[in-house]
């Protein structure tokens, strides 16, 4: 019960899916329908394991006064709050969702000022933190030691100066150059990379389907 | 004025990650966990709307047609939290192996296509007709050639010796190391753009010193 339904779940549902593609027939239409309507329903109630866990953690946290214990309500303020906002509070007690982000921004309520004024320029810009530390990273490995750290440095300078005004000012090929290398050579080596990725999930694919791959079955008794 | 606060709340946390450059701090650290509580809770108010609410609640309050049945993915959903409890924790695998079993059955075709298939055929490409620039008849050359070298490079059941394996593996790892560069040209790129676009706003939308 523990360990052998779930994953005689897996394989029959596996194969009666894998089956299903090949042979459309109604029956199995009506099969598929119902899991594409019933996967997502099942899949939202696993948000409640993360919610749990996480405010666990805080939680725990602010009980034992761990280190740095107060930033933890920075994590449980909103997590609870801004679902309050947006669908226990009235819209106009500065609550609930609007379907447009655009307008005037405080009036959008609680819940959509939180996500354009704090979520999207904080995400934006820890992305754009990653320019200095790939700067940097950019400064250890562009050292043309070997013939092939050259070629890695030559194709990123050229794709690079490629895209910006100076490259073309600097040279008419640039961004020409710099497009062939993103569109032949470029591609050549993803498109392995990625059959080779390909082959990969299929494996797991398979390997989960038969019962050989089982650490998804976690460690929650045996 | 609602904007205007928007913008100085934007600007404060914009500050607080560039902070981080110079070392570990206060504002920061909130704005770390501050992102986290959000994504998570904008997660739940999205789900609820989008899922819970169109395609369980609403057809089981409403008494639709066969809405009783939505009632066994609501239960399996369920069993998720018996993970709190060790003693029933095992349950939790049902749910996950409904997922799991015909995800990986539905998946399995679907990326043999995706991911095998289409490359394998968008590889197969004319190296040379009539009328084609010459750029585009070495980048096709290039290209098969190169997918084809940087396959043998990532196949090691074979010892990378001799005429095919040995100089197949060469030519795949040069051919690795140009697209290598390229991505990381690209993705620096990507980034110094999104930067670009954080001191505009700083600057911009924030200190008004650009118009």
């Amino acid at each position: 019960m523990k360990r052998t339904v779930p994953l005689a779940i897996v394989m029959v549902g596996g194969i009666l899916f894998m089956i299903q593609y090949f042979i459309p027939h109604q029956y199995s239409q009506t099969l598929f329908n119902y899991y594409t309507e019933w996967a997502p329903i099942v899949g939202a109630f696993a948000l409640v394991l993360g919610v749990g866990s996480l405010t666990r953690l805080h939680s725990h946290k602010i009980k034992r006064k761990a280190k740095n214990w107060q930033y933890s309500y920075a994590v449980l303020i909103p997590l609870f709050g801004i679902p309050f906002f947006a669908l226990i509070m009235p819209q106009n007690l500065g609550g609930g969702m609007m379907e447009s982000m655009g307008g005037d921004r405080l009036t959008q309520g609680v819940f959509d000022f939180a996500y354009m004024n704090i979520q999207v320029p904080i995400q934006a810009t820890m992305f754009s933190l990653l320019a200095f530390y790939i700067a940097s990273a950019a400064f250890r490995a562009f050292r043309a030691k070997s013939a092939l750290a050259t070629v890695l440095l030559f194709s990123a300078i050229i794709v690079m100066l490629g895209q910006v005004p100076i490259g073309e000012l600097l040279g008419k090929w640039f961004p020409k150059v710099g497009l062939w290398i993103l569109r032949y050579p470029n591609l050549g080596a993803k498109r392995a990379i990625g059959l080779g990725v390909g082959f990969g999930v299929l494996a797991t694919q398979l390997k989960i389907i038969f019962g050989v791959e089982r650490n998804w079955l976690g460690g929650a008794g045996e | 004025m609602s904007e205007t606060i928007g913008i100085w709340v934007a600007a404060i946390f914009t500050i607080g990650i560039y902070s981080f450059l110079y070392k570990e701090n206060p504002l920061y650290r909130l704005s770390e966990h501050l992102v986290v509580g959000i994504s998570t809770g904008f997660g739940i108010a999205v789900t609820f709307t989008q899922v819970l609410k169109p395609k369980l609640i609403e057809p089981i309050v409403t008494g639709e047609h066969g809405a009783w049945l939505l009632l066994i993915p609501a239960i399996l959903g369920l069993l998720y939290i018996t993970r709190f409890f060790s003693g029933v924790a095992w349950l939790s695998r049902y749910p996950m192996a409904f997922l799991m079993g015909a995800g990986m059955g539905i998946g399995f075709p679907l990326s043999m296509k995706a991911s095998v298939l289409r490359q394998l055929e968008a590889s197969l490409v004319p190296l040379y007709e009539a009328g084609m620039p010459w750029d585009v008849v070495v980048g096709n050359i290039v290209m098969v050639l190169g997918t084809l070298a940087a396959l043998i490079y990532f196949f090691f059941s074979k010892p990378h010796k001799g005429p095919f394996f040995g100089t197949g593996s060469k030519i795949g790892i040069w051919v690795i190391m140009v697209g290598f560069g390229a991505t990381f040209g690209f993705t620096v790129m990507g980034r110094i753009s999104l930067l670009i676009g954080r001191i505009q706003f700083l600057l911009g939308d924030w200190l008004h010193i650009l118009k």
